[in-house]
């Protein structure tokens, strides 16, 4: 399709609740640089039930506009009401870009939609330009586990499609919300809705872990050498620190902890202000997931690791030595 | 039940090595193996025929005819029979050009085997991982889909897919005709058998050359026909290591890297 606009549109997730997901909001930052270099609005897209929240932090955040497509059949994401809706919004409006937060609801949605308009999406994007020799967006992304970028424009089709990793960008500063607001009343038929919610299983209480929303992670590898440390070194100082656990494949693989700590290329992509690596080597699939945070500390018996070499702060040393005494430490300074 | 499985020989990227001069990937000597998550979506199938057992399964893949010793893999683990799709005019294909060229190649095998009643993928090959072209085979066949599944069983006329979701898992009813995407489960995909295996070496592979379909549009597949393009390609800066911290005692280096942390505000 042709593209009428310069707009670059921002998909705003939601929850159930109707609130936003986090990632969407990260993405107004880039965006609203890429939609100034465009010569476009930023437009944030939000699609969900009950979503008053959703449409005000978009508004606070820097859309423009904010469209929005509002109904029970939203609730939950299914692939199908996501697909048309928003497909319906774009066909409607052209706009050049648009950018989808890259979670698991995002790489179905994404992929789903540009290939509906038979346009050209570019999948897991770090790093985000305008290409200035011709204008369009220059998407960056790692491919072989991390071992390479590529940098991927999508020339002659509109419009030009991108999923963004969570974490990568941080929320731009709240403002004045300025945006103006438009309703679309689209709905999708329950007979065009193919698949059934039939379950869903949250995780127990006690596994329930927001690695993405964190802003510190105290994540434990190979060298924890069983289960247990996680509860009894680690849990103890990311409950100081008030951030959460996470860990390695070789930790989630031995089956020291559930999957749902995972962080790297086959879990959580994370970006904290603060991340604590106990005897974690630093394959390159665990710091595709990780190397995006602010501050970087690795604690490993092995000087030669890989962490090392991505690290902020580096303490050689036994885990178990040093995890207890730097949260006894931490509590010392913080009660001082 | 009449199961097609997509999958992509691909090269182990745990073994890929940087040349720290070049800076370039090392492919030499790295070796290609069948795409782990495609693995999962075998056993997925494989599963499926052990409760029932008159299922069939189909694999395809699309590369080099090298790629031909993935679906002798795929043979000697669970799969009936597997179906290259070569053509030099398909190379340089992005992901939606190469969920085109697929699209057609299942239709096409469909005339041979039957129409599939659901079609499984991995969630992403380990090279590109883009995880799109699951989801834009289905786009270009019109069938519903499921991401992230980690395991199914087939119900009266569908499946039953549990998959990943962001705070846990989720089950979802899907009706045939669909396609149905798997990331890792908890548990390991079976290995080939002995008997399997032999027989695997005996297999023929049926080609789709580059003419398998006069009614393909040209200016949907290869490099002309691939709406994104890659602009270039690096590896990533490499981060220069920061402080070490190596005093005497766990406990001193403890003490040290918490002032520096308080210091410098980060906690």
């Amino acid at each position: 399709m042709e593209a009428k606009t310069k707009d670059l549109w921002v998909f705003i997730e939601t929850n159930e609740d109707g609130s936003p997901k986090k990632v969407g909001l990260e993405l107004l930052n880039p965006g609203r640089d890429l939609a100034t270099k465009q010569g476009g609005k930023l437009v944030g897209v939000v699609i969900g039930n009950n979503v008053a929240e959703a449409v005000e932090q978009a508004g606070i955040y820097g859309a423009d506009q904010v469209i929005v497509i509002e109904g029970p059949e939203y609730q939950q994401f299914t692939t199908d009401a996501y697909v048309n809706a928003l497909t319906y919004a774009v066909e409607k409006y052209a706009p050049t870009t648009v950018m989808i937060g890259a979670t698991p609801n995002g790489r179905d949605l994404g992929p789903r939609f540009s290939s509906r308009l038979r346009t050209g999406l570019t999948a897991d994007c770090t790093s985000l330009d305008i290409d200035e020799e011709t204008g369009n967006v220059a998407w960056t992304r790692p491919a072989f586990g991390g071992n390479l970028m590529a940098t991927i424009m999508c020339p002659d089709h509109r419009p030009q499609c991108g999923t963004v990793r969570p974490g990568v960008f941080k929320k731009p500063e709240a403002g004045e919300n300025k945006a103006e607001i438009i309703r679309e009343d689209y709905h999708v038929a329950p007979e065009d809705i193919r698949t059934c919610i039939l379950e869903t299983i949250e995780d127990a209480a006690g596994e329930m872990v927001d690695l993405e929303g964190a802003d510190i992670i105290v994540s434990g590898g190979r060298g924890m050498g069983g289960p247990e440390g996680f509860n009894t070194t680690l849990k103890p100082l990311a409950d100081l620190l008030g951030g959460v656990v996470g860990a390695s494949r070789a930790a989630v693989d031995s089956g020291w902890i559930a999957h749902a700590h995972q962080v790297g290329q086959t879990g959580k992509t994370v970006g904290p202000k603060l991340y604590i690596a106990c005897g974690i080597s630093g394959a390159i699939q665990h710091v595709a997931g990780m190397s995006s945070s602010d501050c970087i500390v690795a604690i490993n018996k092995d000087e030669d690791a890989n962490i090392f070499n991505i690290a902020d702060y580096g303490v050689v040393g036994d885990l178990y030595e040093v995890v207890p005494a730097l949260t006894a430490e931490i509590k010392k300074l913080k009660e001082a | 039940m009449n199961i097609l499985v997509c999958v992509k020989q691909v090269p182990d990227t745990t073994q890929i090595k940087i040349d720290p001069v070049k800076h370039t990937l090392i492919r030499e000597g790295v070796p290609a193996i069948l795409n782990p998550f495609d693995g999962y979506a075998l056993e997925a199938a494989a599963r499926i025929k052990d409760k029932n057992p008159d299922t069939k399964i189909v694999v395809v893949t699309m590369g080099p005819p090298q790629a031909v010793a993935v679906l002798k893999e795929c043979v000697a683990i669970a799969a009936d029979k597997g179906y290259l799709v070569t053509g030099r005019t398909f190379g340089g294909s992005d992901t939606l050009a190469t969920s085109y060229i697929l699209s057609h190649a299942i239709k096409k095998i469909e005339e041979t085997e039957g129409a599939f009643d659901a079609i499984f993928c991995g969630k992403q090959a380990i090279d590109g991982d883009t995880a799109q072209v699951g989801p834009e085979i289905a786009e270009w066949l019109g069938l519903p889909q499921v991401t992230y599944g980690l395991e199914c069983e087939a119900v009266e006329g569908g499946l039953k897919v549990q998959k990943e979701a962001e705070n846990g898992k989720q089950i979802i009813g899907i009706k045939f005709p669909c396609l149905v995407t798997f990331t890792k489960p908890s548990f390991d995909p079976r290995y080939p058998t002995i008997k399997r295996k032999l027989a695997a070496n005996r297999a023929k592979f049926e080609q789709l050359g580059d003419d398998f379909d006069s009614t393909m549009d040209k200016a949907h597949y290869g490099l002309a026909g691939s709406p994104t393009h890659v602009k270039k390609s690096f590896t990533p800066p490499v981060k220069q290591g920061g402080i070490k911290i190596k005093e005497e005692t766990g406990a001193e280096s403890a003490a040290k890297l918490a002032k520096i942390l308080t210091d410098n505000g980060i906690i």
